[in-house]
């Protein structure tokens, strides 16, 4: 009702440009929760963090802390954006929003219900694909750009990580299309709501991750990889390995880190969305509902700070190995299975 | 104006501006940065032409993956901007003819349709129709011969690049005594003549 009121006022008031000016308003409404989202994931990795190491983590600035991750940000507006004589001072600053522009882009095709997404295309995976390849020539241009041989090394570094890791997420992407025959994520995320077990009340049991189990197992560390996330953080790994954003300061080195826990609430929601059913409510009984999305993607963020918790950093040439000759190989062997598998008359997709 | 028509202007001056750039950059890495924006315009200009198919495959492959690697391989090159622009005038005979080829090419192609080049008309789509479908629809059965001949040419590009870069690992450092007693001096050291090396 009220929506309806709204529309009808703004149309009005805009008369033309109506569709622009409805279509950036509804920008905004996924924007804004997420970067609030953004700043929030932080204190919360701060805090599970702080408990899973007998610490109290950050309580001073506000109750119980809560107002911790607006200081910070207003601590980093605040602080000076060095530029490195000899750095390249046009890619130097464009670096940076390379990095943080694709986390937020693609959102435009992300379902977060049955009818509510901003753009329903045919092709919503192949552009989410697309759009978050181009994340990592914020990580190549920054190391290139500072002019400096430690930044330009980190930057390679996490370079060939992303890449490599993309390919192996690539591929699990390419099996979870085989079997939705769909490259709509609204469509993917509608086909695993039938099924044997979807029938009788068991939904959770329908959803991709099930029949796809190793291809989940092999998505869900390849995100944490593609994130530069600890274990395999050795893009960065704050305090010991120099990283390609050891030049930057500052809001510049802010937004690296806002396109990092951004790019972290994507790759969960996408997971969500492609393995674990989306809006879809795990039993029969329970309503369907946009709160289930919300409690996958909370509960897929919590195993990333949990990852963090636990797990001693990889070296370079484990984490290389673990990426080529291990997911790769994975994954084609799993394709071919799955791919015969539909062939078959045991066809559970039809 | 339309808007379409609008959109279409604009992205075109910007794919033209991008591709002058990428010519006449002075810092190969610019260059390089500008063949992106290119890329990536151009992907907008399918997009305005319904194959978003092709247009996302663009952006997927070349922009995601293609001038990742070429930016890898530019920054990491020793470029010596004067020595690469010597010689001008003495190429430019041979690069005018490669180029008028290029636009007698592109000429061909583009005045197909006045000259009675192409056999079908450009498809015009529907909203729901899926044009991912379409393009692999006709490459699993109209074309899957090209296809397939176009896969195992980029297979052997993949082995010819691990046969040329494969170096063999010893599996073992234990040096053998035998060998060992036979090494002269003059196979572990050489003296080497070098002029001073100039500060500048």
């Amino acid at each position: 009702m009220m929506v309806d009121a709204l529309q009808g006022f703004l149309q009005g008031l805009f008369g033309s440009v109506f569709p622009l000016v409805w279509t950036l308003l509804k920008i905004v409404l996924i924007i804004a929760p997420l970067l609030l989202a953004v700043a929030y994931l932080t204190f919360w990795e701060r805090k599970i963090i702080g408990w899973m190491q007998v610490r109290i983590g950050p309580n001073r600035v506000g109750p119980w802390g809560l107002i911790q991750p607006i200081a910070d940000g207003l601590k980093l507006l605040l602080k000076e954006v060095v530029i490195p004589t000899g750095c390249d001072k046009s890619v130097f600053l464009i670096a940076p929003m390379f990095a943080f522009a694709p986390a937020l882009a693609a959102w435009a095709v992300i379902p977060f219900n049955d009818t509510l997404v901003l753009a329903n295309v045919n092709a919503s995976l192949l552009y989410i694909m697309s759009i978050t390849s181009i994340g990592v020539y914020g990580i190549i241009l920054s190391g290139w750009a500072s002019n400096s041989k430690y930044a330009f090394l980190g930057g390679m570094r996490s370079a060939a990580q992303m890449i490599s890791y993309e390919v192996a997420m690539g591929l699990a992407l390419v099996v979870v299309l085989m079997v939705s025959n769909s490259l709509n994520l609204g469509d993917i995320v509608r086909g695993q709501g039938q099924g044997y077990f979807a029938d009788r009340g068991l939904g959770f049991l329908s959803w991709n991750w099930l029949p796809l189990l190793p291809m989940f197992v092999v998505y869900l560390v390849s995100i944490v990889a593609e994130t530069n996330r600890a274990p395999f953080d050795l893009a960065e790994g704050e305090s010991e390995i120099v990283g390609f954003h050891v030049e930057y300061s500052g809001m510049a080195f802010a937004v690296f880190f806002l396109a990092e826990y951004a790019n972290m609430i994507l790759v969960s929601t996408l997971t969500s969305i492609l393995f674990l059913g989306g809006w879809l409510s795990p039993v029969g009984f329970l309503p369907d509902g946009i709160l289930w999305l919300f409690l996958k993607i909370s509960a897929i963020l919590f195993i990333f700070l949990w990852i963090r918790a636990t797990f001693p950093r990889y070296r370079y040439d484990q984490v290389m190995r673990l990426g080529w000759k291990v997911f790769i190989p994975l994954c084609l062997i799993w394709l071919v299975v799955v791919g015969c598998w539909m062939m078959s008359p045991l066809n559970i997709w039809k | 104006m339309e808007f379409r028509t609008f959109v279409f202007y604009f992205l075109a001056a910007i794919l033209v501006v991008a591709g002058l750039r990428v010519i006449t950059a002075r810092n190969p890495v610019h260059a390089a940065l500008y063949l992106v924006l290119a890329f990536f315009t151009a992907s907008g200009i399918w997009m305005l032409l319904q194959a978003e198919f092709l247009a996302i495959a663009l952006v997927l492959i070349y922009v995601g993956a293609v001038m990742v690697l070429f930016l890898f391989v530019v920054m990491m090159l020793d470029i010596n901007l004067d020595r690469l622009r010597e010689g001008f005038w003495s190429y430019l005979p041979l690069g005018s003819i490669i180029a008028l080829l290029m636009v007698a090419e592109m000429g061909l192609v583009l005045g197909g349709n006045y000259l009675g080049l192409f056999e079908a008309e450009v498809p015009q789509t529907s909203v729901d129709h899926s044009n991912v479908q379409a393009v692999g629809r006709l490459l699993f059965t109209d074309y899957v011969y090209p296809f397939e001949l176009a896969s195992v040419i980029l297979l052997v590009g993949i082995v010819a690049a691990v046969a040329l870069t494969q170096r063999e690992r010893r599996q073992s450092k234990a040096v053998s005594p035998s060998q060992q007693v036979f090494v002269k001096a003059r196979d572990r050291y050489r003296v080497l003549q070098m002029p001073a090396e100039k500060k500048d």
